[in-house]
């Protein structure tokens, strides 16, 4: 009867209702060819929104494929839940990151919050133990009320959801530019932990057996949200409020707990979280990945409101949801285990083996389709690539030196940026310890937890430049890559496995399309040489407002393994006396770089920081030797604002700690250019041998106990500064700029 | 001596607690879930942090209505150590046990960082092996740590040296800096840092450390002499 409020199938066609859920009318076609005749409206619904870029990936499937995957210690690799990798001793590691950036652009709180609860479950899904969620953001410049309104309630809602549910947030990395202002980027990574025995998989295996409901009710929320995901924003996308969802960290962590209990079950056959296209992609792709189907009575779906129909309850992202298929006749014991936690576990269907989702609601058969149609051949697109105007101009442009004429000045500007700026406004607001495993905290290289009950820990980082992606996007993807392999290095690592998000505009433009096509040949190269396969990711297209997009965001999740935790090591300087040496060369590199940005009101030209991975491969091993034989006492690689941000940031831990630094060349080169591949380490100097003979490096100066950083040029004074005074700016900086009034 | 870590629905530093006692103190823990109906068995009980119930309605205030608090009343009674940290501190403020309020930290802002402490009364059995005045680094992480009293009740809590350890910079509007109290008896402390995070150097202070072999210690003393 309800059914009735619905369009008939052929008003569907003929009024090409399709479109309005994001179905174009060759796929609508496709569609009425797979079936053999025109879908009814939930049928439509389903396609919809299996067939959208965030849940098909239909227009990165061909991009996608140009990434290493495989690797000696890769358990699993893409299309699960979360990526796997082996630490040894029959541990593996698990991790993915996802985006939720549309949702956090009109409702930042709940859409930040959903995108924590969402990768959380993808990684619990797998069966592991989350055990630190790091992130990585985008926004506007801080100086508009609306910008530091997302960026506040951003952070809150990652806070919220991640120190309710009892899961450190450990890292991540924060960017400010313009071409953010209206569509923020918000991705959140999560690490688990898992035995190898308990490795689960999204599959409906064994026909007969039962398909149950677990966690919270379904409701009308988030209907259509994967669609809105793969629309660009515009004026109207407010009203899509209703399409995000609002998340209950509570539920979840009694859910993650119940499914931690229920993975040591051997009832259990498949998991799978409900997370975009809720019940519809969770039901057609563990039936597809097993070979078999699925039918379900939606009539026994637990239901938060009145009168849904079909159509509404396929298509609800209601949050804390998972779907797990169980050996028939062993439902009791999977009710008992969930009551126990307050949960409700509902049988409300049955593995076929016939290939087809089939749905009966009222005692009616609402949809029947195959659903390797729904999970599998969904449409691929070669979209049109074209090298955009802008790229040959840059690439034209000869290396230019900017002119500063107050070192310091421009300095103490440089630390003030809020990208350059302490975090610590952020990280504060992040329970980063609960579990008590954070051995190096926010704020470092890279975060570090350790394995309980082993030698060893996990370093784990996010980064991306994406100025110079925008520059250069096959360069600026290696750079990404690299940083992150470097990051973890820093902190006595050796960088395992690599989980990307890639977040672009919309990829029906040709130049879009472009930079998407480079930035995955730049981070594929650098993943092959440096050994990091793609174990997972999300794609995050469409990020577009008023017709412009973002800078070309490849975010670079990777997690590296610390094999004894007296490798750890951090960025600060430890002991006065010690040697402070500079790892790489420096050219007059200004393309994309903090100064650069500066100095011409935030435009941004020229050529990206060369890159040689081979080069950058070969230092990055040296240095880890270098950490390994104990003659380290602090590591930090340089980035945004060069050599001089990263002295200061080695001195800012510390009160009395200063340094006296002697540089050759020009000034500014010297000081703030962006020259990859570099790192800079302090040694004992008894070390300085040994240290000498593992490593090609610098030795550029000493620590000592001043209190201020001193640096010359050609033997001659170019800065003198007090750490406390480069620290106040640095520190202030955040909480500065949101207390100002615009 | 044989402890207890209570896990309401929505601790989350109950494992913390955990491993605190048993790999670093070295005594005997299990977990006892919430609608246990007994706690005779256990010398002393552990309150952990976290959202019991989400925090919803307010921090404590569902939490107390679980069936193991009236055994954990019935222990505070019986003179058993009672600790709760964080989320346990608030439960116990709710229940009565502990006099006092918790409002929302000052900037509205969850807060996560170490703090250092002053150790105001080294008499209690939670911290007879700290020294008088003593300063301690334990991590602080929670959203309404902003502890509130009337003046009569502080006034009281002053005069019988129920302030156990204060803020040094107060990092949330606590009255009087106030970080932990305890009961008139003596036997119930709460406290908003967390000890069973400073346990072990390599994360950064194994300061907290002392709170727990002080109550394993005067336990022991106590025990020696019955027998």
């Amino acid at each position: 009867m309800l059914l009735k409020h619905e369009p008939n199938p052929e008003q569907i066609k003929a009024e090409k209702l399709y479109q309005q859920m994001g179905l174009s009318d060759e796929e609508f076609t496709m569609v009425e060819n797979i079936l053999g005749r025109i879908p009814n409206w939930t049928e439509t619904g389903l396609f919809s929104v299996m067939w959208s870029e965030h849940c098909s990936y239909k227009t990165s499937k061909p991009v996608l494929k140009k990434f290493p995957t495989t690797g000696e210690k890769v358990l699993q690799g893409p299309g699960e839940g979360a990526g796997i990798v082996d630490i040894g001793d029959n541990q593996a590691v698990v991790f993915k990151i996802e985006s939720h950036n549309h949702p956090s652009a009109i409702e930042p709180y709940q859409g930040a919050a959903t995108g924590v609860g969402g990768i959380i479950r993808d990684v619990f899904s797998m069966g592991a133990r989350p055990i630190a969620m790091l992130n990585s953001l985008r926004f506007g410049e801080l100086d508009s009320a609306r910008v530091k309104y997302l960026f506040k309630e951003v952070v809150a809602g990652i806070a919220g959801y991640g120190n309710c549910i009892g899961i450190p947030t450990v890292g991540g990395e924060v960017q400010f530019e313009p071409s953010y202002e209206g569509n923020p980027l918000v991705n959140a990574m999560c690490v688990g932990l898992i035995d190898h025995k308990d490795i689960k998989k999204g599959q409906a295996h064994g026909a007969g057996n039962t398909v149950m409901y677990v966690g919270a009710k379904t409701g009308r929320d988030g209907i259509h949200g994967a669609t809105f995901a793969s629309e660009e924003l515009t004026e109207q996308s407010d009203e899509k409020r209703p399409a995000v969802q609002v998340g209950d960290p509570f539920m979840e962590k009694l859910l993650l707990e119940a499914c931690l209990e229920l993975v040591q079950s051997d009832a259990l056959v498949g998991i799978q979280d409900m997370g975009a296209a809720g019940l519809t992609s969770s039901s057609a792709e563990m039936a597809s990945k097993a070979g078999m189907g699925i039918e379900m009575n939606l009539d026994l779906v637990p239901q938060r409101e009145t009168g849904m129909t079909a159509y509404e309850m396929m298509l609800s992202e209601s949050q804390e949801r998972m779907l797990i298929v169980i050996e028939k006749g062993r439902e009791q014991e999977i009710i008992d285990l969930f009551k126990k936690y307050d949960l409700e576990a509902v049988a409300i269907g049955t593995v076929t083996d016939d290939k087809k989702l089939r749905l009966i609601h009222h005692g009616e058969i609402v949809a029947d389709v195959p659903v390797d149609a729904l999970a599998e051949d969904a449409p691929v697109y070669h979209k049109p690539s074209k090298e955009p105007a802008y790229f040959a101009e840059f690439q034209a442009m000869a290396p230019e030196v900017p002119q500063v004429d107050d070192i310091k000045e421009t300095f103490i500007q440089i630390l003030s940026q809020p990208t350059v700026a302490s975090k610590e406004w952020v990280y504060e607001q992040y329970d980063y310890m609960v579990r008590t495993n954070t051995v190096v905290a926010p704020g470092s290289d890279a975060a570090v937890l350790r394995i309980r009950g082993t030698k060893k820990a996990l370093a784990m980082t996010t980064d991306c430049n994406s100025r110079f992606v925008y520059l250069d996007p096959q360069t600026g993807g290696k750079i990404a890559v690299a940083e992150a392999a470097r990051n973890l290095v820093c902190s006595g690592a050796e960088p395992l496995a690599v989980t990307d998000n890639l977040n672009f505009g919309s990829p029906e433009k040709p130049e879009v399309f472009w930079q998407i096509e480079k930035s995955a040949d730049g981070i594929s190269e650098a993943c092959r040489v440096l050994g990091t396969p793609v174990i997972g990711g999300n794609v995050s297209l469409y990020n577009e407002t008023s017709g412009t997009a973002v800078y070309p965001t490849p975010v670079i999740g990777m997690v590296g393994l610390v094999t004894d935790l007296d490798h750890i090591t951090t960025q600060p300087f430890k002991n006065s006396g010690d040697l402070i040496y500079l790892v790489g060369e420096t050219k007059p590199e200004f393309g994309g770089s903090e100064l650069q940005k500066l100095l011409n009101n935030g435009r941004i030209y020229g050529k990206a920081p060369e890159i040689n991975i081979e080069l950058e491969k070969e230092r990055q091993d040296q240095v880890l030797a270098a950490i390994r034989a104990g003659v380290v006492q602090s590591a930090h690689d340089l980035a945004e604002g060069g050599l001089a941000v990263a002295l200061a940031e080695c001195l800012f831990d510390n009160g009395e700690l200063g340094a006296d630094i002697h540089l050759n060349g020009n000034p500014v080169t010297a000081l703030f250019s962006e020259s990859q591949s570099r790192f800079l380490l302090s040694v004992k100097k008894e070390d300085q041998q040994q240290f000498e003979s593992l490593v090609a490096a610098e030795l550029i100066g000493q620590v000592n106990q001043t209190g201020s950083l001193n640096i010359t040029v050609e033997g001659e004074n170019i800065l003198e500064a007090e750490v406390a005074e480069l620290r106040a700016a640095w520190k202030g900086a955040i909480p500065c700029l949101l207390k100002s009034r615009d | 001596m044989k402890f207890a870590v209570i896990v309401f629905p929505g601790s989350n530093c109950d494992v913390d607690m955990y491993h605190a006692i048993k790999d670093e103190l070295g005594e005997e823990v299990e977990y006892v879930w919430h609608d246990a109906d007994t706690l005779d068995s256990y010398d002393g009980i552990l309150l952990p942090g976290g959202f019991s119930y989400g925090d919803y309605l307010r921090t404590g205030a569902i939490a107390r209505f679980s069936r193991v608090m009236q055994e954990v009343i019935k222990a505070a009674d019986a003179g058993k150590p009672i600790l709760g940290v964080c989320n346990g501190f608030q439960i116990l403020l709710e229940a009565g046990l502990l006099p006092g309020a918790m409002r929302r930290n000052e900037s509205l802002s969850f807060i996560c960082k170490p703090v250092e402490l002053k150790v105001e009364n080294n008499t209690t059995m939670f911290t007879n092996s700290y020294e008088e005045g003593q300063t301690i680094t334990i991590p602080v992480a929670h959203g309404e740590g902003n502890y509130y009293c009337d003046q009569e009740t502080l006034a009281n809590l002053k005069a019988k040296k129920q302030i156990v350890f204060t803020y040094k910079q107060n990092p949330n509007g606590s009255l009087e800096n106030i970080a932990g109290i305890i009961n008139e008896n003596g036997n119930v402390l709460g406290m908003m840092p967390h000890p069973e995070r400073a346990v072990d150097a390599l994360l950064g202070s194994a300061d907290g450390l002392k709170l727990f072999q002080s109550i394993v210690k005067t336990w022991r003393e106590s025990h020696v002499v019955k027998a």
